[in-house]
């Protein structure tokens, strides 16, 4: 703000005073759906998950071993060279724990989340997913987990066939 | 110096931010459209050009937007065009108004950045929701916090920075912004404050984001012929830069931006700048959440990896620092309207290099200075350089 201005524009109004219709206001709710093609690479990835495996896809110029899988390479830009089932496991790259919704309420579960560097891709390659069956607070980085997949008669071929990623306990290994 | 002209910033305007402002969105941009044109002494006649930066149009539930909004800033029968490149357009749009007159097509350019995001309910937070990619993180109920919240720990855990120290930028920059009278969230808090606040998506608690905001911003740009016709003190764009990491970002580190830091790199090699913690008098890095300005830092090469929060603590980045981070009080606490944000932090490091930020003045008379914003999902970064 320049000290040669001395007045600023705008007024203030309070957001309850506007929801509440204290104000002039019109109001609209939007009645639309979408639905969209999962596309080449993440068809396949989605019917992979509907088997229980995660599947990725490699470029021989770089070497990257990717996912989730794509069928171009954008570093080499050039079409990748196939598919290859990587494992269902994998280790804590970041976490965080959410306390409120999409929408900004609050929730009373807080929901772990993290990206979980894939066991079998190349190093850093991560997917998003929530961790469970454990404390928010006992998580670790570095920590490794696996896949709680659906039943198989309840998998659709979506990211949540997988329900969440646990972690790998000692006792279990 | 890459392009044809040179250009100046010669006026800039900004309204007041607020959780809800009465005016709408064009009203908005009219007012600080014609702050600036009045700042510059000048008239709407004598612009050639303007360009228009505003955000998703998931919040105002207006599509066309750009459209929508031309009138306000003065567009009507002119050559105009809306920028967007998520929370980086507040700057990327003086940089996309810097190409019109560096080209020689424009002698002048007026740039205006317009946000309103209190007509969206129940949250505008939802409409981030339709940002995420719709096969992959959608079906998750994935939030916008919850990435930023996975950024800041991974940026934590890589350099072993604890929570106090990030809370010490919401306590500076809330204080700063005491001084500024367009801010919205200006408040005297202590580092317990931002440590004791409600945690919404751990390790980010309620004091460590920005809010959601209502405002506008204008910056008028003018070749050097014209800026040396309408004013004694024009402030240079001597430096631009931008880029665009992959929107696959659990596939990358996200303890450092990259992509920042190459927008750094193209904006200090058009300016000159070798040594930018030297040559640099004061930045504007962006900072909707308290650990984006030490992570920005880092980016700018304002300092190494993982030493910006030494750099807080040692008051190095207070107002009468060596280096003066964010003296306008920053998205913390002037406010967010995303795209009139960055915009504001443009006006800031305009109104610093003349000399004319009042209570709000670094001292040390400075002559360089940086703005920064990001934005998109957590991959773009847009850099202006400005002297005086």
């Amino acid at each position: 703000m320049s000290e040669k201005i001395k007045s600023y524009p705008g007024f203030r109004i309070k957001t309850a005073d506007l929801r509440e219709g204290k104000v002039p206001f019109e109001a609209w709710r939007p009645r639309v759906r979408y639905a969209w093609s999962a596309g080449i690479a993440m068809s396949r990835f989605l019917e992979e998950l509907k088997n229980g495996r995660i599947i990725a896809t490699y470029c021989n110029k770089c070497g990257r071993i990717m996912v989730p899988p794509r069928v171009f390479c954008e570093q080499c830009f050039k079409p990748v060279d196939g598919w290859k089932y990587v494992k269902d496991t994998g280790t804590i790259n970041t976490y965080s724990v959410s306390f409120i919704a999409g929408d900004a309420s609050r929730i009373k579960e807080p929901i772990i989340v993290a990206v979980i560097d894939i066991d079998g891709a190349s190093p850093g390659m991560g997917i998003l997913h929530k961790i469970g069956e454990i404390n928010w607070k006992e998580v670790k980085f570095g920590m490794k987990v696996k896949a709680v997949w659906k039943p198989p008669e309840e998998r659709v071929g979506s990211i949540t066939d997988i329900k969440y990623f646990k972690p790998i306990r000692e006792e279990t290994l | 110096m890459f392009g044809k002209k040179r250009v100046a910033i010669v006026g800039a305007g900004l309204t007041l931010f607020r959780r809800n402002l009465k005016e709408t969105g064009k009203e908005l941009a009219y007012e600080a459209s014609k702050m600036a044109l009045d700042a510059a002494g000048m008239e709407l006649s004598d612009i050639q050009s303007v360009v228009m930066g505003t955000a998703p149009d998931a919040f105002d539930g207006v599509h066309m937007k750009g459209e929508y909004l031309a009138d306000g800033a003065g567009a009507r029968n002119k050559p105009y065009v809306r920028v967007y490149v998520g929370g980086g357009t507040g700057v990327f749009t003086p940089l996309a108004g810097w190409w019109h007159v560096a080209s020689g097509q424009f002698d002048t350019c007026l740039v205006v950045c317009e946000e309103k995001m209190s007509s969206c309910f129940p949250h505008p937070a939802y409409a981030f929701t339709t940002i995420f990619d719709n096969i992959l993180a959608r079906p998750l109920g994935t939030t916008l916090i919850w990435i930023f919240a996975l950024e800041m720990h991974r940026y934590m855990h890589k350099h072993n920075i604890k929570k106090e120290q990030i809370a010490r930028v919401a306590v500076k920059n809330k204080r700063n912004a005491l001084d500024h009278p367009c801010a919205q969230l200006a408040a005297n808090i202590t580092v317990e404050d931002v440590l004791n606040s409600e945690i919404m998506c751990w390790p980010v608690q309620r004091l460590d984001i920005s809010p959601t905001s209502d405002g506008a911003a204008a910056l008028v740009l003018a070749s050097e012929d014209v800026a040396k016709k309408v004013t004694d003190n024009p402030v240079w764009i001597d430096g631009v830069g931008w880029c665009i990491d992959s929107t696959i970002w659990t596939n990358r580190d996200l303890y450092y931006p990259d992509y920042v830091e190459y927008a750094a790199r193209m904006a200090y090699k058009m300016a000159g700048i070798k040594n930018p913690p030297k040559e640099i008098d004061l930045a504007e890095p962006y900072d909707p959440f308290d650990y984006k300005e030490l992570h920005h830092m880092e980016g700018l090469l304002l300092c190494r990896k993982g030493e910006a929060p030494k750099l807080t603590e040692e008051g190095v980045t207070a107002r009468d620092g060596d280096l003066p981070i964010c003296p306008s009080g920053g998205l913390l606490g002037v406010g967010n309207p995303i795209a009139a944000a960055g915009a504001m932090k443009v006006c800031e490091v305009f109104w610093q290099l003349r000399g004319e930020a009042g209570k709000r003045q670094v001292p040390g008379d400075p002559r360089t200075g940086v703005a920064q914003a990001w934005g998109d999902l957590m991959q773009y970064g847009s850099v202006i350089v400005l002297r005086r």
